[in-house]
C-alpha cells in the first residue's frame, strides 16, 4: 500500500449481526426474511400506542453463546436502554438496545496473517432491536417523490459486536471478520448471510505516522455489508486520509457513508451534527440478571469451534491449508466430520472433499448442507476403492452418477457393472489375445523397452472398458512376457 | 333513588335477584348520560348499541342460570387512553383523534371477562399529561358539584362519570396523581395501586415507570371489588409482578384498633388550604375515636418531590410520545419532505402543554444536562423511596390531604403551569415510591369535596381498603351528592 513507509492504519469494527431465532426480540412475529410487506407485524413490533416489550429469553441465550464463542466476559447484570431519534425506519422513534451495561463485556479473538498469530480485542456486544426498511421511489428518502416503510425486519433481533482498535492492515481487518463470522456460523446464532443483510459493518479508522503511540482522529463509515465492500472501502478511506496528512491538513471526525457504485466514501454528518441519542434505561423491560447456572447451561452447548477444530484435523495428518479449507465453513467441516465417522482416513478423505466433490457442488451451484452425496455415501465409495471392487479413476464416474440420482456406490457399481475384473483366468484371456495382436510391443519389451508395457497395460485396460484390476494385471503381464 | 346511584355491589345483588336486567340496567345509565353529559361532558365515546348488545348477551347468560361473577351486568366506562379494540381510543388528543386500536389492554380483556357493559370512553388531559382536565383537546368535563371548576386530572371524566352517575363504576391512570386527586376533587373513591399490581398492557403510556391503572367508585368496598378483577400478573407486561394476589373484599373489616398512623408533616405545608387542613384533621381525630394510633412523622425528601417528578415523568414522556409522527397511524399533516411531515404533524397533532413536557423532557435527557438532571432526579427518587421504606418500618400507613385544595376554578391555574405543577404535591411521592394510595371523601370545603389520602406499603392495598372501609362505615360523606336537578333537566330539555 503506498502509505506502507509512511502511516500506520488503525482500525476497529462494528459488526451487526442478526441471530437467528424464530421469534423477533420483543414480540413473537416470525424473523423470517421476506415475506410480503408488513406481514411479519403485530402491534407490538409495530409499536401502536399502549404496547409492551417482553423480551424472548431466546435472544439471551444467542447473546451469551455468541459472547462465549468469543471469550467475552458474560454480565451478571444488564440492561436495556432506549436510543432516540427520528426516522421512519423506526416504529417508536427510538431503538431499544443495551448503552453503558451490554450483556458482553471485553473478549477477543485470534486472527493469523501471513503465519503470525494475533489477538484482536473485543470491546463488547450488546443486543438491540432492527428497524425496519424503507422503500424508495427514487434513489435516497431525501430524493423521492415517495416512500413506504416495510416493518417485516422491525423488531429482528441484532448483537452488536465491537471490536478494539486492534488491526493494523486490511489483511488483518479481513482475517478478524472471516474468524469472527466463522465462529457465528459454528455457534449457529447467526446464519451470516450478507446477501440478506444479516450482518452489516461499520469500519471506524485513523492513520499516524509509523512510530507513534497516539491515534489519529478517525472516520466512521457505517453500513458496509459485504467483506469486499469493508476492504473496498478501507482502501479508499486509508488513501483519502494519507492524502489529507500529506496535504500537512487533519482528518475531519464525523461518519461517513460508501457508495458502493463508485467506491467512494462521503460525509454523512460531522461530530457536531451527531445525534445526541438521549440514551435512558428502558423503563418497560426490567433489568436483566443472569446466574452462573444459566451462562454454564448454554457453556455446555458450545460446539467444538474453528481454530480447535482445525488443529484437531491436523493431528489427523492434514496439512494446515487443507485444516483451513474444510473449516472454513461448518457445513463442509460437519460433512467432513460425518464422512470420517465412517471412514478413517482422513488424508484420503480430505482430498476428495476438497476435490472432486467441492468441484460437483460447486459446477450445480449447490451448498454442501444440500449435497444430495451425504457423507456417509461418500464414506462407501471410498471404501470400495480400498477393497479393489472399482479403481480410483472408476470411482470418480461413480460419484458424477451418486451426484445425479442419489444412489449408493455399491449399487451403482452392481447395476453398471463396474466391478474391477480380478478373477486370474478371465483376466489371462485377454492378455494372451493382447499379447497375440501386439507383436512389436512385446518384442520392444523384451528387447528392453520398459514403456512397451505401458501400451500392452493400456490395451488391456480399453478392452475391459476400464474394469481389469489393474495392479493384477500389471503382474500376470510381466510374468507372462517374462 | 334512582338505580344508576347504587353501588356496584348493591347493583349486583339486584341483578343476582333478577329485580333489574342488565338490559334495563344500561338503558338507565345511557339515559343518564344523554340527560347529564351535555353539561359535564365526562364522555369522549358513547357506546350505545354495543353497551347495549353486551347487556342483552350477559341477561342471556343469567336466564341460563350461568355464574355472573360480582362484577357481570354492571355498565362502567374507561379512561380514553386504555385501549379497546374497534373503539376509538385518543387519549384526548388531536394526535390520536382517529386511532381505532385493534388490541385490548389487559384490563379491557379482564373486565370483558368478568362481564362488565362497556358504556364508553371518558375525557381526559391530554396524554393525560395534567391536573383538571382542560388539557383535553375535546371537551369540558365539569365538576358535578359546581360547574364552574374542574373535577381535577388527568383523569377527570373517570370521577364526574362516578360522581354523577354516568356509570357504576370507572378505571383511570395515576401517574403523578390522576386518579386520586380527581375522586378527591369530585367526592368518589379513587385507588392507585403499587406500580406492577395492574398491567399496563394497552394503556398508552406517558411516563413508564409511574403510570398505574386503578379504579374510581362510589364506595371502598366496590373499589375493592374491581380491583380484584383488574389487577394480577400479566405476561404482556414485563413490569407487571408476579404476586399472590389476594381478595381485597377480604381486607373490608370495620376495625382499625391498634392501626398506626403516621401524619408525614412535609405535606401540610405552604399552599396547603387551611379548610382542606381543618377537615383531614377532623378525619384524623375519628381514626383516632376508632382506635388507630396517630403520630406525626417525616418524610424529609418530600420537597424535592415534584422537581424529580417532572424531570423523569417529561424525560419518559419525550420517548414514549415519539411515535406519534405522523407515519403509520393517527393525525398527519401535509408537508414537502419527511422531515417536515414529522415537524408539521407534532406542531399540530400536539396540545400545548404535551408539547411543554416533550420539550422539557428532551432537554433533561440531552448530552451534558443528563447527570445534572435526570440522573439527579433517579437519585432523589431512591431518596423518595427509602423515606417510605423507613417511615412503614413504624407505620402501617401515612395520612395526608390528597390534595392541597379543594377544586378550582376553570383557567385559574391554567395560565401559570407552575402553580398546576406544585398542586401534585401530595400525590406525586407516592408514583415516585411506587407504593399504592387510596383517595376516600373526608368532608367539604365550601361546598366543594375534599379527599384525604391513604398511602400504604408497596402490595398493601389491602390495608389501605380495610381503613378507608371503616373511616366509610363511620362517616356519611360518600352519601352525598352533587345536585344535579339543572344539569339534568338542561339536559333532558
Ligand atoms: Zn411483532
Amino acid at each position: 500500500m503506498v502509505i506502507a513507509d509512511k502511516y500506520e492504519m488503525v482500525c476497529g469494527l462494528e459488526v451487526h449481526v442478526e441471530l437467528q431465532t424464530k421469534t423477533k426480540i420483543f414480540c413473537g412475529c416470525t424473523t423470517e426474511f421476506g415475506g410480503e410487506q408488513n406481514t411479519h407485524v403485530c402491534p407490538v413490533c409495530l409499536g401502536l400506542p399502549g404496547t409492551l416489550p417482553v423480551l424472548n429469553r431466546e435472544v439471551v441465550n444467542y447473546a451469551i453463546k455468541a459472547g462465549l464463542a468469543l471469550n467475552c466476559e458474560i454480565a451478571e447484570f444488564s440492561k436495556f436502554d432506549r436510543k432516540n431519534y427520528f426516522y421512519p425506519d423506526l416504529t417508536k422513534d427510538y431503538q431499544t438496545s443495551q448503552f453503558d451495561l451490554p450483556i458482553c463485556g471485553k473478549g477477543g479473538l485470534e486472527i493469523e496473517v501471513d503465519g503470525e498469530k494475533k489477538w484482536i480485542g473485543i470491546t463488547r456486544a450488546h443486543m438491540e432491536e432492527d428497524a425496519g426498511k424503507l422503500v424508495h421511489s427514487g434513489e435516497t428518502i431525501t430524493t423521492s417523490y415517495e416512500s413506504s416503510v416495510d416493518y417485516n425486519r422491525a423488531g429482528v433481533p441484532l448483537l452488536e459486536i465491537v471490536s478494539e482498535p486492534d488491526m493494523r492492515s486490511i489483511p488483518e481487518v479481513l482475517a478478524y471478520l472471516e474468524q469472527l463470522v466463522q465462529i457465528l456460523e459454528y455457534t449457529e446464532v447467526s446464519d451470516c448471510r450478507m446477501e440478506q443483510g444479516s450482518v452489516r459493518f461499520d469500519v471506524n479508522v485513523s492513520l499516524r505516522p509509523i512510530g507513534a503511540t497516539t491515534f489519529g482522529i478517525r472516520t466512521e463509515t457505517k453500513n458496509l455489508n459485504s467483506f469486499s465492500s469493508v476492504r473496498r472501502c478501507l482502501e479508499y478511506e486509508v488513501a483519502r486520509q494519507a492524502r489529507v496528512l500529506d496535504a500537512g491538513e487533519n482528518v475531519v471526525q464525523e461518519t461517513r457513508t460508501w457508495d458502493e457504485g463508485k467506491g467512494i466514501t462521503l460525509t454523512l454528518r460531522s461530530k457536531e451534527e451527531a445525534h445526541d441519542y438521549r440514551y435512558f434505561p428502558e423503563p418497560d423491560l426490567a433489568p436483566l440478571v443472569i446466574d452462573q447456572e444459566w451462562v454454564e447451561g448454554i457453556r455446555k452447548t458450545l460446539p467444538e469451534l474453528p481454530v480447535a477444530r482445525r488443529a484437531r484435523l491436523q493431528g489427523l495428518g492434514l496439512s494446515a491449508y487443507d485444516a483451513g479449507v474444510i473449516t472454513s465453513g461448518k457445513a463442509m467441516a460437519d460433512y467432513f466430520d460425518t464422512a470420517l465417522s465412517y471412514y478413517s482416513d482422513a488424508k484420503t478423505l480430505a482430498n476428495w472433499v476438497m476435490g472432486d466433490v467441492t468441484r460437483l457442488l460447486n459446477s450445480n451451484q449447490c451448498s454442501v448442507a444440500d449435497s444430495p452425496i451425504s457423507a456417509k455415501q461418500l464414506a462407501e465409495l471410498l471404501e470400495l476403492i480400498d477393497k479393489g471392487t472399482i479403481s480410483g479413476k472408476i470411482a470418480k464416474s461413480v460419484l458424477e452418477e451418486m451426484y445425479s440420482t442419489g444412489k449408493d456406490a455399491k449399487i451403482i457399481v452392481k447395476e453398471k457393472g463396474l466391478a474391477q475384473i480380478s478373477d486370474e483366468g478371465a483376466l489371462l484371456g485377454i492378455i494372451d489375445s493382447i499379447i497375440a495382436a501386439n507383436p512389436q510391443s512385446v518384442e520392444d519389451y523384451r528387447a528392453g523397452k520398459d514403456r512397451a508395457i505401458g501400451f500392452l497395460v493400456g490395451q488391456i485396460m480399453k478392452a475391459t472398458k476400464g474394469q481389469a484390476n489393474p495392479g493384477l494385471v500389471n503382474q500376470l503381464l510381466k510374468q507372462k512376457l517374462s | 333513588m334512582s338505580v344508576v346511584e347504587k353501588s356496584v355491589s348493591e347493583l349486583h345483588e339486584l341483578l343476582v335477584h333478577r329485580d333489574v336486567s342488565s338490559t334495563e340496567l344500561t338503558k338507565a345509565y345511557i339515559d343518564r348520560i344523554h340527560s347529564a353529559d351535555p353539561d359535564l361532558q365526562a364522555y369522549l365515546t358513547i357506546l350505545e348499541d354495543q353497551a347495549l348488545a353486551q347487556a342483552a348477551e350477559f341477561d342471556r347468560k343469567i336466564a341460563q342460570g350461568e355464574d355472573i361473577g360480582t362484577l357481570g351486568g354492571i355498565p362502567m366506562a374507561l379512561k380514553d387512553n386504555m385501549c379497546t379494540e374497534g373503539v376509538r381510543t385518543s387519549c384526548a388528543s388531536k394526535m390520536l383523534d382517529n386511532f381505532i386500536p385493534p388490541y385490548n389492554a389487559t384490563v379491557t380483556d379482564r373486565l370483558r371477562a368478568a362481564g362488565t357493559i362497556l358504556l364508553g370512553k371518558l375525557n381526559m388531559d391530554e396524554f393525560a399529561m395534567g391536573s383538571s382536565t382542560e388539557n383535553s383537546n375535546f371537551a369540558k368535563t365539569r365538576n358535578p358539584w359546581n360547574l364552574e371548576c374542574v373535577p381535577g386530572g388527568s383523569s377527570g371524566g373517570s370521577a364526574v362519570s362516578v360522581a354523577a352517575d354516568e356509570a357504576a363504576f370507572t378505571l383511570g391512570s395515576d401517574t403523578g396523581g390522576s386518579i386520586r386527586q380527581p375522586a378527591a376533587f369530585c367526592g368518589v373513591v379513587g385507588m392507585k395501586p403499587t406500580y406492577g399490581a395492574v398491567s399496563r398492557f394497552g394503556l398508552v403510556a406517558y411516563a413508564s415507570s409511574l403510570d398505574q391503572i386503578g379504579p374510581l367508585t362510589k364506595t371502598v368496598r366496590d373499589n375493592a371489588l374491581v380491583m380484584n378483577a383488574i389487577a394480577g400478573h400479566d405476561l404482556k407486561d414485563s413490569t407487571s409482578v408476579p404476586y399472590e394476589k389476594p381478595d381485597y373484599t377480604k381486607f373490608l373489616v370495620n376495625d382499625i384498633k391498634g392501626l398506626k398512623i403516621g401524619i408525614p408533616r412535609e405535606y401540610y405545608g405552604e399552599g396547603i388550604d387551611s379548610d382542606v387542613a381543618k377537615g383531614i384533621q377532623a378525619g384524623i381525630q375519628t381514626l383516632i375515636d376508632l382506635g388507630a394510633e396517630v403520630e406525626e412523622c417525616s418524610l424529609p425528601h418530600t420537597e424535592y418531590a415534584i422537581p424529580s417528578y417532572y424531570l423523569i415523568a417529561t424525560a419518559e414522556a419525550s420517548s414514549n410520545l415519539a411515535r406519534y409522527d405522523g407515519v403509520r397511524y393517527g393525525y398527519r399533516a401535509e408537508a414537502a419532505d419527511v422531515l417536515g411531515m414529522f415537524k408539521t404533524t407534532r406542531a399540530k397533532g400536539f396540545g400545548p402543554e404535551v408539547k411543554r413536557r416533550i420539550m422539557l423532557g428532551t432537554y433533561a435527557l440531552s448530552s451534558g444536562y443528563y447527570d445534572a438532571y435526570y440522573l439527579k432526579a433517579q437519585k432523589v427518587r431512591t431518596l423518595i423511596k427509602q423515606d417510605f421504606d423507613k417511615a412503614f418500618e413504624k407505620y402501617d400507613v401515612l395520612l395526608s390531604p390528597t390534595a392541597p385544595t379543594p377544586a378550582f376554578k376553570f383557567g385559574e391555574k391554567s395560565a401559570n403551569p407552575l402553580a398546576m405543577y406544585l398542586s401534585d404535591v401530595t400525590t406525586v411521592p407516592v408514583n415516585l415510591a411506587g407504593i399504592p394510595a387510596i383517595s376516600i371523601p373526608a368532608g367539604f370545603v365550601n361546598g366543594l369535596p375534599i379527599g384525604m389520602q391513604l398511602m400504604g406499603k408497596a402490595f398493601a392495598e389491602g390495608t389501605l381498603y380495610r381503613i378507608a372501609y371503616t373511616f366509610e362505615q363511620n362517616t356519611n360523606y360518600h352519601t352525598l351528592k352533587p345536585n344535579l336537578g339543572e344539569v339534568l333537566a338542561r339536559g333532558n330539555r
